[in-house]
């Protein structure tokens, strides 16, 4: 028994890993489904929005660098991050301008702007491509570790060990700053109000005087910056490529649709239930097991539900039964 | 690509006339895809020997050996066989130097090659699959089977003293044969394998797979896979998560964009790869220097892709004809002894040699000997890597 040394491998191989992948889904999510809850659509192109946007973060971490401009132990991306903001804002809301508005004006049912939306994702990801490749691309820089592997087995003496990689420190501290001004807004604000009351009933909402293009417009910059920044933030912790981010879609949908299409809490919830059952399902237990049971019960096998390949599987799954049996999703969406 | 316009617009002017003059001979590599850093010095290795002989100007008829490149992909089959349907059906190449990697070596030589009587030299596909598959007598490779590099691993890792092992490949026909060659030789000679899980290419995140192989444990982590992919991928999860320090490398994951990538931290890591340490070797290291455009001779298949191309032509001298379906049958015969050795730098003379009805045993860079059904034997580079530098151990 070894209660110190399974928490720690716990800790290492499945906590922290799930607590990242989970806030990049659910700052994803988060966006995904204020689309849904003020425009009424589900919005196929917010995967492709992330990897537009942080294309441009990229190559504006790129000149910086070259100017010589770094944001020392912190990674230069989050010093080009609002500048790549700005940029998938103004491209978003061109988009709009070009493409929803029309569809907008004539009243279409919600399943043609889907459509809409999948020819405007093939639009972005190809220019992704055009612009910046399809291969990797590596950005990240500064400190690399808050804790390494080696560090914690001297500091601690244990066998196992825990390490922190400064991306994951960052992707859930600014995930919690994110979320927190996001409710704020949403909660306290004139402008957060009018969208929420525009979510929930959009003819009382015109009545009582809002604006509603306003509204849309408020709502796509929330959400490309919501984009930007789980981009950003999943291309510093894992790395970047336009195709894993088209595929990145489904557990980001996933995420929403578990957690309540329409409900921001609900998309946090759903974030981090798929990125933890990913994990949980994947994970080999053999180690936290064999650490946990007196020496001759140690396992044979390597007590792997799923082999990782399936990882794709699990988000699938989960998103079946819960439409099947709870089709609002957890926390009553739309 | 300007050889390519140039030769497009040679034939265009020479329609009508008798063009007996051009030879094309395709390379069939993957420029894009996994192994995108080694192709460039597989492919400027190949067009050498052309210039070489074109130079020498002894080939039979007036032959002009022209290079023909295609992209195979190394990872997409159907890209592989539509790039080699074009080189053999519109541009019409009398041989192909490639396929590369082993999936799409054998799609093209299934799907391409045979229906079409097309001869085929990999300097690079190694699955042990590829031994037993039907070819007509048409496909060689200048590289050995990953059966014995299965083997060659096993005792690198018996000297080092390692008793356990944990064993990831890439998802493909590459990968899964050498896992399994490895695995088996490894374990015949006393091993412990403790897990044996493929990996996908092109993912962002390889931290689940390296969870998986932690789990399992091991005195040390080898990976059979692409070094500018998913193996690059699982070394550097693993390194972050402190799952394992030390990592046995195969073939595939030998190129300086590794070590570059990686940093440090690959220091003391081992493996070893197909190459030659023959006086022809050092030889070929050197013309490829010289070359323009230059090309490394110790990047992994380099040398193998010169003597791919070589053989080519010297089989076409020898059977007096580009016709595939003719000179298939002089590849070995002019590959293996008896008759004058012949080293990089030498096609002239030997294509002199072979007009005038001798024998000859090429030897070129990797110390060419095909065996069985038209394989290299295989001489390998064990070797460590200190300072970020694939230093050469000794040669088994």
């Amino acid at each position: 028994m070894d209660i110190l040394n399974a928490l720690v491998a716990f800790l290492n191989y499945v906590f922290v890993p799930g607590l990242a992948y989970g806030s990049q889904l659910a700052l994803g999510a988060l966006g995904l489904t204020l689309v849904f809850g003020i425009l009424r659509f589900s919005n196929f192109a917010h995967g492709d929005t992330m990897a537009f946007g942080t294309m441009w973060v990229i190559l504006i971490t790129w000149w910086f660098q070259s100017m010589g401009i770094t944001a020392g132990p912190l990674p230069t991306a989050l010093l080009a991050l609002p500048f790549g903001i700005a940029i998938t804002a103004a491209f978003v809301l061109a988009t709009d301008r070009a493409v929803y508005k029309f569809y907008r004006d004539k009243k279409a049912a919600s399943i043609i702007l889907v459509i809409v939306s999948t020819g405007v994702m093939f639009i972005t990801n190809g220019l992704t491509r055009i612009i910046i490749g399809p291969q990797e691309q590596n950005f990240a820089d500064g400190a690399r570790f808050v804790i390494s592997a080696q560090g914690f087995k001297d500091a601690t003496g244990l066998s196992e060990a825990l390490v922190i990689k400064s991306t994951t420190a960052i992707t859930v501290i600014t995930a919690a700053i994110c979320v927190a001004v996001l409710f704020w807004f949403l909660n306290k604000t004139r402008t957060g109000k009018s969208m929420r009351a525009f979510s929930d009933n959009e003819d009382l909402a015109l009545l009582s005087g809002i604006n509603p293009e306003r509204v849309v417009m408020v709502t796509w910059i929330i959400a490309s910056a919501l984009a930007v920044i789980a981009g950003t933030l999943y291309g510093l912790d894992k790395s970047f490529r336009p195709f894993i981010y088209f595929q990145l879609l489904l557990p980001i949908a996933a995420s929403a649709v578990v957690g309540g299409l329409g409900n921001p809490l609900g998309a946090i919830a759903g974030g981090f239930i798929i990125a933890f059952s990913e994990v949980f399902v994947t994970y080999a237990w053999k180690k936290v097991v064999g650490y946990l049971v007196v020496l001759d019960l140690e396992p044979t096998t390597l007590l792997q539900l799923l082999s990782t390949d399936y990882k794709f599987a699990v988000s699938f799954t989960i998103l079946i039964i819960v439409l099947l049996f709870r089709p609002t999703g957890i926390f009553k969406g739309k | 690509m300007k050889k390519l316009l140039l030769a497009t617009a040679a034939s265009a002017l020479m329609v009508g006339a008798a063009s007996a003059e051009d030879v094309k001979i395709g390379i069939l590599i993957g420029f894009t895809g996994p192994i995108e850093s080694l192709t460039g010095h597989m492919a400027n290795a190949a067009e050498e020997a052309m210039n070489e002989v074109n130079a020498s100007g002894k080939a039979l008829n007036g032959w002009n050996f022209v290079s023909d490149r295609g992209d195979s992909t190394c990872g997409d089959s159907a890209a592989a066989v539509s790039a080699a349907e074009r080189l053999v059906t519109a541009d019409g190449v009398k041989g192909i130097m490639g396929a590369d990697c082993s999936g799409a070596t054998g799609a093209v030589l299934q799907n391409v090659a045979r229906p079409n009587g097309m001869v085929m030299i990999s300097p690079s596909a190694t699955s042990p699959a590829l031994s037993t598959a039907e070819d007509d007598g048409l496909f060689f490779r200048t590289a050995p089977s990953d059966a014995r590099e299965g083997e060659v691993m096993a005792d690198v890792l018996m000297e080092h003293g390692v008793k356990s092992i944990a064993l990831t490949y890439t998802n493909n026909d590459y990968g899964k044969g050498l896992a399994e060659a490895i695995a088996s030789s490894f374990t015949a000679k006393g091993g412990v394998v403790t897990i044996n899980a493929s990996h996908e290419d092109g993912k962002a995140d390889y931290s689940a797979e390296v969870a998986s192989l932690a789990a399992a444990g091991g005195d040390l982590l080898v990976v059979a896979g692409y070094l500018d992919q998913g193996g690059k991928g699982i070394i550097q999860a693993s390194l972050d998560s402190g799952a394992f320090s030390k990592f046995g490398l195969p073939g595939g994951m030998v190129g300086d964009s590794l070590p570059a990538a990686i940093g440090p931290a690959l220091n003391g890591s081992y493996g070893q790869v197909a190459q030659s340490d023959s006086a022809g070797a050092a030889a070929l290291i050197e013309m490829g220097k010289n070359n323009t455009p230059a090309w490394d001779g110790t990047s992994p298949y380099s040398m193998e892709s010169y003597d791919a191309a070589a053989l080519i032509m010297l089989a076409m001298q020898a059977a007096n004809s580009t016709d595939p379906k003719v000179y298939k049958d002089k590849v070995m015969e002019v590959a293996n002894a008896p008759g004058e050795k012949i080293g990089p730098g030498e096609l002239g003379k030997a294509m002199e040699l072979i007009a005038a009805g001798k024998d000859i045993d090429y030897e070129g860079g990797s110390a060419v000997e095909l065996i069985g059904p038209g394989e290299s034997a295989g001489r390998y580079r064990e070797f460590e890597i200190k300072d970020g530098k694939y230093e050469t151990v000794k040669f088994r």
